[in-house]
């Protein structure tokens, strides 16, 4: 839909109409982050003309043209200009011409038509907007910063499906089944969206299960406790036109009044043009304004950077320089002897390599997956095999990648590898002394440093930093250019725009900031390289000086890299000269292929031949695993009708295979057991206390269990959480950035009052336990202290005379007992000399507690020793043990074979007083006190869980990697959020044992 | 040449260096921190405030922190670093100072990441003072002598009095630029306040006080037109700096708003009353506790004094600490002190009693505490308070402005809706 223009009354007519009137036409523009919509209406407020456009990548042209066209319409007569719109602000400023902003707009718009609306849902290109009516009583919401750019989302997801959002739409309609997709932002539902391409899931499903994620951040982000219900009006663009995505809405939130106007996608205008009250204007008067404006920022961009090159010449240099790391091609028809196949099945490309016993490239390939890879590999393999002469026998197939089992599986090849080692073997190839690689594809970034020949350390982006390359290809295509066009016109830059670099959905922004102040696609092209290089420098690989941390000889890699813009913004920014290898883009397929050369048995390869690649047959089917209660969705790739490949599934059991390694220690699952003990299932006593299983709670339950026992009340916890538990309770969370252990707790409230409970205790504890006496302090972090204060602001629909949180510190016995006797007294009346007992004994269980978990640590850390397996130390928080938060990641863990560890159940064995932040928290003092306890364990590695949102991880996070490296050992990161993409943690799994030894 | 001399790894600020070195202050609250300065200058010390606004020191941040840590630290850091970096300092020369608040949030690590950031950007052997209450780093070179600490009060007063007189002038002055004009007089002539050798002289300080107010009160204005009131809140630092919230205040006042910003005192009353707090709930010296109730009473018999001052003067004096504490009963605990805490959330229901129930509330992206007393409380805040009008906006290095212009604008669009309402009904 480029442009649709609509007159709704012809030229004639329109003269006719105006001829009695004295009083000026109406006209309202809104001007959104994607698109342009004017109306104009009469004395009746009835409309006459209404156009719609997307302005790409200018807003003042297309306005310009906007305008001229309304000018042929309806002539030189004066008329009343009301701007709005997020991309109007600013010109409309400019411009000092009338402004209304556009939630107001649509508020005037809707109470034009309807009386009775409740509420109203706009979605638009960057904004999301609700608009609740009670009485006089409007209040409107706009969306978080993270939450931004619904209708870019669309747009970028679609072309990840190979469609465009009319596609979409038809899509989502056939659909069987919704996928949970993260709906904290467009990064992170396209980070889940990835690897369901990748295991062949229906297209029908992802694209329903966009809209529902669109629907999930829509209520969580903007109903903050305000329940959307009643007569319940949609507008702006993807409402409008995307009735799969109003059903998601309608079905989710179970509506029955619905209110859709005609013209959805203009009004807003409509609402503009109704509040249009500035003195008329004809149309080249405004022109001339826009003209004016256009030129005055064209002058005065503020955010701008150096070029990426000052002159033809660097440009040239630069050219040259990098003709350098070839790889010899020669005609596959005539070659005789053996060949090695690397397949890289990547998360947005399928890469094949075949190279020569010379290690020459026979054939290559390079193709979007376009939603199904197995159907890419498949016509690649025809394609090579076709190329191929007589002479040439493959000997052995290798795969890597996301895909690399599916591949495996479905086309019968003889190995697979871990990304990261096969591009060290292609780097090796061509810097046998490489320092460091990085990789940028489509979706991650990967970089790991060598030293002495060994990689010593794996960075892999984590989930805010995905998605950078294939968002700057699907940019350039919204702009209707090709991707090396665009990287041509960074290069031609003068004046580069600073984007941002914190991750897609703000560069999103930024840009649609830099069109509206009528910055050109060139600069645009190079802002965004930088923001790229930036995000991968600053985010991912946390470095401040390249050179002095990972040395210079450094190879980069990966597709995004053949953008010359961004190879050279990288150079720029960290004043090194890299080495971009020819098959920069083609590096793990290469690596694979070295590595099948390497492991060859002088036999032929089992690869899949051209006449069974002609009958090969593939199909999906969904199913969700019940062995336990991760409830892994499940895909079932079939092929050939009788061979099946399952994927989606955390551990062996899903994909039907029997477990061998039961009995290796799972500090994880023994810990989550154990709490899930401390409740009275037979309820012997009269009173009952609902306990909710969150935070800090699954440190301090034992304690409350004990206490409570004591006082003769019944402990019920809320139970273990899921995703349903989660939605349950998603549309009373006020803020949309906090931890997605913070946003379970509403679901966890919300169940234990469905529970027979008398009353639900929460309490409030600012404090822990003195654990260390060298801690500076031993606080818990805000959102853990305080959290109950949120719920009762809250939740508010729910009896809070019922919620008791008090605040309190288990430090001081006496200071406790008086404020539990305060506060128990109506509900539970106690002797404050109970109280003290109940109290001790707390206290006691607690210990005992801890004591069993450390006794079951050392048990863990002996028994990994004794069987020479690999040990892993899970450090997080305690909550941590949450299957719904850490997504099954210990089962993972366990799957390799490897013992799991918590943080809380070996720092007691270490005492690490000297750290280079302010230790005040107690849960991190046991992250800094295990860190130290490493390297004293052969085969043993930390892995720190983090959860998205976590501000006080950013200092830990820090620390603990500082700690570690101290005594040469490995730092690895996983970030966690509502849902985590497995694939990327498994790599980085894979990655890390690889490099530990062991068994 | 200033010996290095180290204490538990950590680089001290020695009296030598005291002679030889110039201090670095970040600026965080344009009203107060000249002050601050002054009163530091004054003392003998070197200080100099960063007023570096280019956004290049942003990258200088980003560069040398961890890029999810809350943008105040990140602006900070890039501040200063920038400021050796750029301006010409010889950075065997420089110290820098920084706040260190205590508490649970992660503010109180600020100065962990600054020492890091220095380090890995060459610049270790620049000592970094803590300014706390709490006693948490000492310098034998910098100490907080009960002169400096009485001069430190003075200009606390100081700021939050111009702040208050400015912000509700300049809406309504009729010769564009007279308030700014008075404003920077009224700075020289408190630049020879503070070379004043005597200390308690309650007198002197009144005597000025009242100065102010008057030159303040003899710009002319025309209130005719009534402006809507426009508070801002939120975490301290993109509260009040400029450089944080994007120019928050000049935003507001083009708009056409008159802007109130709460007074920067109650936020450190607030910061030693919660210690008093946890001193009494969870344990600690009595000691302690009487001396920061004794503090805090002293305070505020001298706030009170200049509340009555404008009170005089027809200027909107604000309330008093008690008062404002008082607030924030049956809807949250005043055991939420981390961070901003309750006040944060006080200061809301304060500003909707005084008329401005549009508001502004400022946060870091991601910012802990304000998940909590700020986003957190929205809710009760719209129930009992129908008309408030408040609007999140996160400030982050990445974030674009247009976003949060145009949330600004929809908040400020409704307070001139709310206004309009509001003198329809009183001419009915």
């Amino acid at each position: 839909m480029e442009i649709s223009c609509k007159l709704l009354y012809n030229k004639l007519e329109i003269q006719d109409k105006l001829g009695d009137s004295m009083e000026p036409l109406r006209v309202g523009i809104d001007i959104g982050s994607t698109t342009i919509k004017v109306v104009v209406i009469d004395q009746q407020n009835k409309s006459l003309y209404q156009s719609y456009k997307r302005h790409l990548s200018s807003v003042s042209r297309s306005l310009k043209q906007l305008l001229e066209d309304l000018k042929s319409a309806l002539g030189h007569q004066p008329m009343r200009f009301n701007f709005t719109g997020s991309a109007g602000l600013r010109l409309a400023k400019a411009m000092r011409a009338q402004f209304t902003q556009e939630v107001i707009s649509a508020t005037k718009g809707l109470r034009h038509y309807v009386e009775d609306i409740d509420v109203c849902i706009e979605l638009g290109g960057e904004d999301a907007k609700i608009i609740f009516f009670d009485g006089l009583n409007i209040e409107q919401r706009m969306n978080g910063t993270c939450a931004g750019g619904t209708g870019a989302f669309i747009d970028q997801m679609a072309s990840l499906l190979d469609t465009d959002a009319a596609g979409l739409n038809a899509m989502a309609a056939k659909h069987t089944q919704l996928y949970d997709i993260a709906s904290r932002c467009g990064v992170f539902a396209k980070t889940d969206i990835q690897p369901l391409l990748n295991q062949g899931a229906n297209k029908e499903d992802i694209a329903a299960s966009i809209y529902q994620a669109i629907v999930n951040q829509t209520i969580a982000g903007l109903s903050q406790g305000r329940k959307i219900r009643g007569k319940v009006a949609f507008l702006g663009g993807p409402l409008t036109f995307s009735s799969e995505l109003r059903k998601r809405f309608i079905d989710f939130l179970k509506l029955t009044d619905v209110f859709i106007p005609e013209h959805g996608e203009v009004f807003v205008a409509f609402g503009a043009a109704l509040e249009a009250k500035a003195a008329p204007q004809t149309i080249d008067e405004v022109l001339k304004k826009i003209l004016e404006y256009r030129k005055q920022y064209k002058d005065s961009l503020r955010k701008t950077m150096p070029p990426l090159f000052e002159s033809d010449e660097e440009y040239q240099a630069f050219i040259a320089r990098h003709r350098r790391a070839e790889v010899k091609r020669i005609p596959a028809k005539t070659y005789v002897g053996n060949a090695y196949l690397g397949i890289d099945a990547g998360s947005t490309t399928t890469k094949l390599l075949l190279i020569s016993e010379d290690n020459e490239i026979l054939y290559d390939y390079y193709a979007h997956n376009r939603g199904n890879p197995v159907r890419v590999v498949r016509e690649a393999l025809i394609e090579m095999y076709q190329t191929l002469g007589e002479g040439v026998q493959i000997c052995q197939a290798y795969s890597t990648g996301y895909g690399e089992n599916l591949i495996k599986h479905g086309f019968n090849l003889d190995g697979s590898e871990v990304e990261t080692i096969c591009h060290y073997e292609a780097a090796k190839y061509f810097n046998p002394d490489v320092s460091f690689v990085i990789d940028i594809g489509g979706q991650d970034m990967k970089c790991f440093k060598v030293e002495n020949g060994v990689i010593t350390s794996i960075v892999l982006n984590e989930a805010c930093s995905s998605g950078c390359g294939s968002f700057i290809e699907t940019f350039a295509e919204s702009l209707g250019h090709p991707i090396e066009r665009f990287a041509q016109m960074a290069i031609e830059s003068k004046r580069p725009v600073d984007l941002g670099s914190r991750c897609t959905v703000f560069m999103n922004s930024s840009v649609k900031q830099a069109q509206s102040e009528a910055a050109s696609s060139k600069d645009i092209s190079a802002g965004l390289a930088m923001s790229v290089v930036k995000n991968a420098l600053y985010k991912v690989i946390r470095a401040h000086d390249v050179k002095e941390e990972y040395g210079s000889e450094i190879l980069v890699q990966g597709g995004t890299f053949q953008n010359d813009a961004i190879l050279r913004a990288f150079e720029k920014e960290t004043n090194i000269e890299v080495t971009r290898p020819s098959i920069a883009g083609l590096m793990g397929a290469f690596g694979a292929a070295l590595l099948a050369k390497k492991h060859h048995r002088n036999q032929p390869s089992t690869l899949l031949k051209t006449h069974e690649l002609q009958q090969f047959n593939y199909q999906t089917k969904r199913a969700t695993c019940h062995q336990c209660l991760n409830l892994c969705a499940l895909t079932i790739n079939i092929f050939n009708d009788h061979q099946r490949f399952i994927s989606g599934n955390r551990c062996e059991k899903g994909a039907g295979i029997k477990v061998s390694y039961e009995d290796v220690p799972n500090l994880y699952l023994y810990k989550y057991d154990k709490i899930m003990t401390y409740e009275h299932q037979d309820r012997p006593y009269a009173k009952t206390v609902g306990l909710p299983l969150v935070m800090n709670m699954y440190e301090n339950v034992p304690f409350w269990y004990a206490f409570f026992d004591t006082l003769k009340v019944n402990v019920v916890l809320s139970g273990r959480s899921n995703k349903n538990l989660y939605e349950r309770g998603q549309d009373t969370i006020p803020s949309d950035t906090i931890c997605y252990p913070a946003k379970l707790v509403h679901g966890h409230i919300e169940a234990l009052f469905e529970k027979d409970i008398d009353f639900i205790f929460y309490p409030n504890m600012p404090f822990n336990f003195v654990e260390k006496s060298y801690a500076n302090n031993h606080y818990n972090c805000p959102v853990v202290a305080h959290y109950p204060e949120v719920v009762e602001a809250n939740m508010d629909h729910l009896d809070m005379a019922r919620f008791f949180q008090p605040y309190l510190s288990l430090n001081d016995q006496n200071r406790f007992v008086n404020t539990m006797h305060k506060l128990l007294k109506d509900v539970l009346p106690t002797s404050k000399s109970q109280l003290r007992k109940a109290f001790k004994r707390g206290v006691e269980e607690y210990y005992a507690f801890r004591k069993d978990i450390q006794t079951y640590g050392e048990f863990a850390l002996e028994y990994g020793q004794t069987h020479q397996l690999n040990s892993i130390v899970l450090a997080g928080r305690p909550y941590h043990v949450d299957p719904e938060i850490n997504h099954g990641i210990p089962k993972m863990i366990r799957s390799l074979n490897v013992v799991v560890l918590s943080e809380d159940a070996i720092n007691h064995l270490v005492d690490t007083p000297s750290v280079n932040v302010l230790n005040q928290w107690t849960y991190h003092t046991r992250l800094y006190d295990v860190a130290k306890l490493i390297k004293s364990y052969p085969n043993m590695s930390l892995v720190q869980l983090v959860s998205f949102g976590c501000g006080l991880d950013a200092i830990t996070s820090d620390e603990v990697k500082r700690l570690l490296e101290e005594d040469r050992q490995l730092y690895t990161q996983i970030k966690i959020d509502e849902i985590s993409n497995l694939g990327a943690v498994n790599i980085r799994l894979r990655s890390l044992l690889s490099t530990m030894g062991g068994r | 040449m200033a010996e290095l001399v180290y204490h538990d790894n950590r680089l001290l600020f020695t009296e030598e260096m005291r002679q030889e070195y110039t201090i670095l202050v970040p600026q965080m609250a344009p009203y107060h921190f000249t002050y601050f300065v002054d009163a530091f200058t004054s003392e003998g010390y070197k200080a100099e405030l960063l007023t570096t606004d280019d956004y290049e020191l942003i990258h200088e941040g980003m560069k040398y922190s961890h890029n999810d840590i809350c943008v105040p630290a990140m602006l900070v850091i890039g501040q200063f670093i920038d400021a050796i970096k750029k301006q010409g300092l010889n950075a065997k020369k420089v110290a820098l100072v920084i706040t260190q608040t205590g508490g649970g949030c992660r503010a109180s690590n600020y100065i962990a990441l600054l020492r890091k950031a220095l380090e890995k950007a060459g610049y270790s052997e620049v000592p970094v003072i803590s300014l706390n209450a709490g006693g948490l780093e000492k310098n034998p070179g910098f100490r907080v002598t009960p002169r400096v600490l009485h001069k430190l009060h003075d200009a606390m007063l100081f700021g939050d009095l111009i702040m208050t007189l400015v912000n509700q002038t300049r809406p309504y002055e009729v010769n564009l630029g007279e308030t700014n004009a008075v404003k920077a007089d009224i700075d020289k002539a408190l630049q020879g306040y503070f070379k004043h050798r005597r200390l308690f002289s309650w007198k002197r300080h009144k005597k000025m006080s009242q100065k102010i107010i008057e030159r303040f009160s003899e710009i002319s204005v025309d209130r005719s037109t009534p402006k809507p009131k426009v508070g801002i809140v939120g975490e301290i630092y993109v509260k009040y700096s400029p450089l944080g919230n994007n120019h928050l205040e000049t935003t507001l006042e083009k708009e056409g708003c008159e802007v109130i910003t709460p007074p920067l005192y109650d936020f450190f009353i607030y910061s030693f009353d919660s210690r008093a707090y946890d001193i009494k709930m969870y344990g600690g010296s009595k000691k302690e506790w009487l001396v920061l109730k004794l503090a805090i009473w002293y305070i505020e018999v001298r706030r009170q004094k200049l509340r009555k001052m404008l009170e005089k003067a027809h200027y909107a004096p604000g309330i008093s600490y008690k008062k404002i504490r008082s607030l924030v009963d049956g809807i949250i605990d005043v055991g939420t002190h981390i961070g901003e805490g309750w006040l944060l959330t006080a200061e809301m229901i304060d500003l909707i009693h005084h008329g401005a129930p549009n508001i502004v509330c400022t946060q870091p992206f991601g910012c802990l505490p304000n998940h909590i007393a700020g986003k957190g409380m929205f809710k009760k805040l719209k129930k009992h308070y129908p008309e408030s009008n408040i609007v999140a906006i996160d400030y982050d290095t990445s974030a674009s402005k247009i976003n949060q212009l145009n949330r600004i604008n929809l908040m400020v669009s409704n307070a001139f809706r709310q206004l309009e309402e509001k003198n329809h009904e009183r001419k009915v």
